[in-house]
């Protein structure tokens, strides 16, 4: 039995999901510290999606724990964008929704966010405009203003070319060194580099009833 | 997390649904114009015999209001689900019922208070005698935000499913049917010139009811549409 005060900002165990009586990944366990970055590996449909929804807490574990610091953030493949609003009115949206680290530096911090992830040339554009790499970046941007130390971000690369993944690196790399953690899942073909990392593959429910009959 | 202020979280929402209602004006004028045409409708179908016209007015305008209403229910959270933004609300940390208030509020001020503001007309179109139009407006402005809140419930159960439209519509009309019974046996009194007091206090209650429990009936579908 984990003590609940122990040092880890995530600890997962045992952890499974059931959809109509039959599990959508063989349970996994882990724990996450201040600073690594955890690759959560494995193919299309095996389950990586709903972890990280467990984790962030839109679903509710069916066998488990759970024991998490704070509320994680959570990046996932909807981009939370409006189609009808500019790129700086959506962030703009958000930071006044979800709060800043300086929400007195609103303006300025907006700027800097939209220059940061790349969309200057767009930020009056509306968001029905963008491509879905752009897309892409207006949603990681939630990655600069939010203040959460645990980030869960599901298939952070697709749709992102080499100098958005250049971008997302280098974000990455500050959180992680400012003592942040980070969850991320990937299908195999593009993976994060120059980071230490975990990494945790998971299987689906299926996959291994497949196996056994075999 | 330092999580914003509820206050200020409550303005920015009310803030993006003006803009966005402001960006999709033609989807908003749907509903008015609907209800513009039942309402015309009626003086063709029926006859045009001004007593005729008089007697089922209240009922008429009442029913043409409250089909407006559900036709703009759909989209309500319809768009916010679909593209993520629901689910980076419920995470944000903020109430949940404060979210469906706020939205529930927004869409009262978009799609309700505008048919209060046009029932003057309608009424003027139905030959609704003088004495009951004042109770007219007045019941439309008690009632109209009772059908955005109970429909905010319908929206937010229905919201997962593909189409969802004509689900709502069977679960909501039947929590309309007391509110439709109520406005207008009010207006039909006041044309007699009898008492009606009675009724528009039940749906003054029945307001109060709604906008202190159906925020939280929302909050709970939602939840349980995202899972």
């Amino acid at each position: 039995m984990d003590l609940p005060n122990n040092s880890h900002m995530l600890a997962v165990t045992g952890l499974s999901f059931e959809r109509y009586f039959e599990r959508v990944f063989e349970p996994v366990s882990f724990e996450l510290d201040a600073g690594s970055l955890l690759l959560i590996t494995g193919s299309n449909g095996c389950g990586k999606t709903t972890l990280l929804r467990l984790l962030a807490g839109l679903l509710d574990p069916s066998e488990g724990k759970i024991q998490k610091e704070e509320q994680p953030l959570y990046a996932g493949h909807f981009p939370a964008i409006k189609d009808d609003l500019s790129v700086e009115e959506n962030i703009r949206f958000w930071m006044k929704f979800m709060g800043t680290r300086k929400s007195d530096q609103m303006d300025g911090l907006c700027e800097q966010v939209i220059e940061e992830i790349g969309l200057t040339p767009v930020a009056q554009q509306e968001g029905r405009t963008l491509s879905a790499g752009q897309r892409k970046r207006c949603s990681l941007a939630r990655l600069l203003f939010c203040d959460e130390s645990l980030w869960l971000l599901d298939e952070p690369y697709s749709n992102l070319d080499p100098q958005g993944i250049a971008m997302l690196d280098s974000i990455l790399k500050t959180h992680l060194t400012s003592g942040g953690a980070c969850i991320m899942t990937t299908h195999g073909s593009l993976r994060p580099e120059g980071f230490d990392l975990q990494e945790c593959h998971m299987i689906s429910g299926r996959e291994r009833y497949a196996g056994e009959a075999a | 997390m330092s999580k914003q202020a509820t206050g200020t979280a409550f303005v920015a929402l009310l803030r993006r649904d003006f803009l966005l209602a402001y960006r999709r004006r033609a989807e908003l004028l749907q509903p008015l114009v609907f209800l513009l045409v039942v309402v015309t409708l009626f003086p063709l179908g029926v006859g045009p015999s001004p007593t005729l016209l008089a007697n089922i007015a209240p009922g008429v305008i009442w029913i043409a209001a409250l089909l407006a209403t559900v036709l703009s229910l759909d989209s309500l959270f319809r768009s916010d689900f679909e593209d993520g933004t629901l689910e980076q609300m419920v995470l944000s940390g903020q109430s949940l019922a404060l979210i469906a208030l706020a939205r529930t509020v927004a869409h009262w001020l978009v799609a309700g208070l505008p048919i209060v503001l046009l029932s003057p007309l309608l009424a003027m179109w139905m030959n609704l005698p003088d004495e009951g139009l004042l109770i007219l407006i007045e019941s439309l402005a008690i009632g109209t935000p009772v059908l955005s809140l109970i429909g905010a419930i319908g929206g937010a159960l229905t919201v997962s499913l593909k189409r969802g439209g004509q689900l709502l519509s069977l679960l909501v009309f039947p929590l309309y049917v007391p509110l439709l019974i109520l406005a207008t046996s009010a207006v039909s009194s006041a044309v007699v010139d009898l008492p009606y007091t009675g009724q528009l206090g039940l749906m003054v209650s029945g307001l109060i009811a709604s906008l202190t429990l159906a925020p939280f009936a929302t909050a709970a579908a939602l939840k349980l549409s995202l899972s």
